[in-house]
């Protein structure tokens, strides 16, 4: 194995933390490989530095006006080209909106197999084995990709982000870009300064316990004192209280954060399904019996209306001291 | 508009897969078979744009027998066909080799539009969308919670992190639905009844034109299945509320050391 990409990620100039976690993915199995970031846009130049100094042996830059808006099909037909030319051992890409729509094209084109939504990848020989969470995490599977390239997505908040080392090469690639079909025309900033819950470190997530819309206001203070992003249950996106981006479970997000907090959340097999290899749980109900407390690290049964203000209370009293 | 929507049956969602894992494999003998959640809203964008617009609604699923009872339940909100794509040459098919068997069943259709759901809740891929798209020669769009359409050209957003985006393309192209698109109807007992007679056409490898000899085999392979680590309940925090918030807030330094 000589070569590894990596499709790099940026929004606006900002590069996403998950490309410097798939750099660290893409070193447990390089064994001596080389880790190249490929990155597509327009006007690439903060992006790529800030990159090159996460520790890839190299970044190729593809920067091309006709690439400035997102388009799976143009995008992938641009990668297929590259990767037909250079012929990479590996290609990685991340489980995000955008990687689970533009992979999967990459790997039709080149018609090799790829491992979705993995939170561990391996060597065999000259195969990939990765572990990849199924029914929502009920089940977990290990799967064995074998082609060239060996392709998989991994889910963002798998491995630690790459640290700086050093300065990787930048190399330029101006291939053909052909005429999108499908084709971003709009990008609407979401107007919340929060994380996603796909990709937060802490998440503040409340269920049918919260009552009503109005008082997921204390979840979002408890959120912001964090930092974290604020996640829902089924019971209150179904009810409307919150938008389905913020569901956590089985027909929402999947999420691994370092620190979840549910509050006013009974734990139904379909919601833990979703948040259950979180590292610490924290669960806030009335209802002793809820069986969120079977899978938390810590519980505290009350009356969230009382406990959750309390905890952002103690939290900021502790900063201020 | 004619309009194809590609749905899969799975075991609902409320199932106790992890109970079921054993010696490598899932057990799903007695679960209640549903038609995939993400599925139901491509049906029901599909019907609310045949209302609008008129044309046609097909439904097409490649399963085992059972399979016909979620054809008959979508059938029921609506749709106006369906074909059941059944042959011992399309049973363990990986995405690229079901995304072959379903486009060929899609060409032989009347369509401008492919719906379908964006992922299905059982082996949570994503990826039969997007090669169906690449077999048919079709761009996609994927993730779709809002859609418009102004004659071929078909406007869709969807949910990024930290954000939403729109996109457009003109037709035909590949749509998968994701939650928030709409809200599914309930079938009328009319539309129920209507589907209890109606004949379900199977297709086989023969009937698509297909030699299973061509039909791609799994580059991804299954080498083990397990049950997710068992998480052991902790304690809980005692005392009043100030009390049991202060003491969280320690041990999350302190012993957990996540803050």
């Amino acid at each position: 194995m000589q070569t590894i990409w990596v499709l790099g990620e940026a929004r606006d100039g900002e590069v996403k933390r998950v490309t410097y976690e798939l750099i660290t993915a893409a070193r447990e199995i390089a064994d001596g490989a080389s880790v190249t970031v490929v990155l597509l846009g327009d006007d690439l130049d903060g992006p790529v530095a800030e990159i090159a100094a996460h520790g890839p042996d190299a970044v190729i830059a593809v920067s091309d006006p006709g690439l400035a808006n997102y388009s799976p099909d143009a995008w992938a037909a641009v990668l297929a080209a590259m990767a037909r030319d250079s012929d990479p051992d590996v290609i990685l890409g991340s489980s995000t909106a955008r990687g689970r729509d533009l992979t999967p094209r990459v790997a039709a084109e080149l018609g090799v197999g790829l491992a979705s939504d993995v939170v561990e990848i391996g060597r065999d020989g000259d195969a990939l084995t990765a572990v990849r969470p199924i029914y929502a995490g009920k089940a977990v599977q290990h799967v064995r990709v074998t082609g060239k390239p060996l392709m998989a997505t991994i889910r963002p908040n798998s491995y630690p982000a790459a640290e700086g080392d050093g300065a990787a090469q930048v190399n330029t690639a101006a291939p053909a870009v052909a005429e999108p079909r499908a084709v971003v025309t709009i990008v609407e900033v979401s107007a919340s300064e929060r994380p996603d819950v796909a990709e937060a470190d802490v998440i503040v997530s409340g269920g049918r316990g919260m009552g009503g819309p109005e008082h997921f206001a204390m979840l979002e203070e408890l959120a912001d004192q964090l930092g974290a992003a604020v996640g829902a249950s089924r019971a209150a996106v179904d009810a409307n209280w919150r938008p389905h981006s913020e569901q956590v479970g089985q027909t929402g997000k999947t999420v691994s954060p370092t620190l979840y907090i549910a509050c006013g959340i009974s734990g139904a097999v379909q919601h833990v399904a979703g948040m259950k290899t979180s590292k610490v749980i924290v669960a806030i109900n009335k209802d002793p019996e809820a069986p969120i407390f079977g899978i938390s690290d810590y519980g505290i049964v009350g009356d969230v209306f009382e406990v959750v203000p309390a905890i952002t209370a103690a939290l900021r009293d502790g900063d201020a001291g | 508009m004619d309009i194809v929507v590609l749905i899969k049956q799975v075991p609902d969602t409320a199932t106790r897969i992890q109970d079921r894992v054993r010696d490598g494999h899932i057990d799903l003998d007695g679960v209640t078979w549903v038609t995939n959640p993400y599925d139901e809203y491509a049906v029901e964008e599909a019907l609310q744009i045949k209302e609008k617009l008129g044309g046609t609604v097909t439904l097409v699923t490649m399963g085992p027998e059972r399979a016909a009872s979620a054809l008959k339940d979508m059938l029921a909100l609506g749709a106006d066909e369906a074909v059941h794509l059944m042959d011992p040459a399309f049973e363990d098919l990986g995405p690229r080799g079901t995304a072959q068997v379903l486009a060929a069943a899609v060409r032989k259709l009347p369509h401008q539009m492919v719906w379908t759901g964006w992922k299905a809740v059982d082996g949570d891929q994503g990826l039969v969308p997007i090669y169906l798209a690449h077999e048919l020669g079709y761009p996609h769009l994927s993730f779709v919670s809002d859609f418009e359409l102004d004659g071929d050209r078909a406007t869709a957003k969807r949910e990024v992190e930290g954000g939403k985006e729109v996109l457009e393309v003109t037709l035909p192209a590949v749509f998968s639905a994701q939650k928030g698109l709409n809200e599914v109807r309930y079938a009328s007992l009319k539309g129920i009844m209507a589907v209890k007679r109606k004949q379900i056409p199977v297709w086989d490898a023969a009937e698509l034109g297909i030699d299973p000899a061509t039909i791609s085999t799994p580059a991804v392979e299954t080498v083990g299945l397990e049950r997710p680590p068992e998480r052991a309940a902790g304690r809980i925090i005692e005392g009043s509320p100030d009390e049991a918030a202060s003491e969280l807030v320690r041990l999350l330094h302190e012993e957990a050391k996540v803050l």
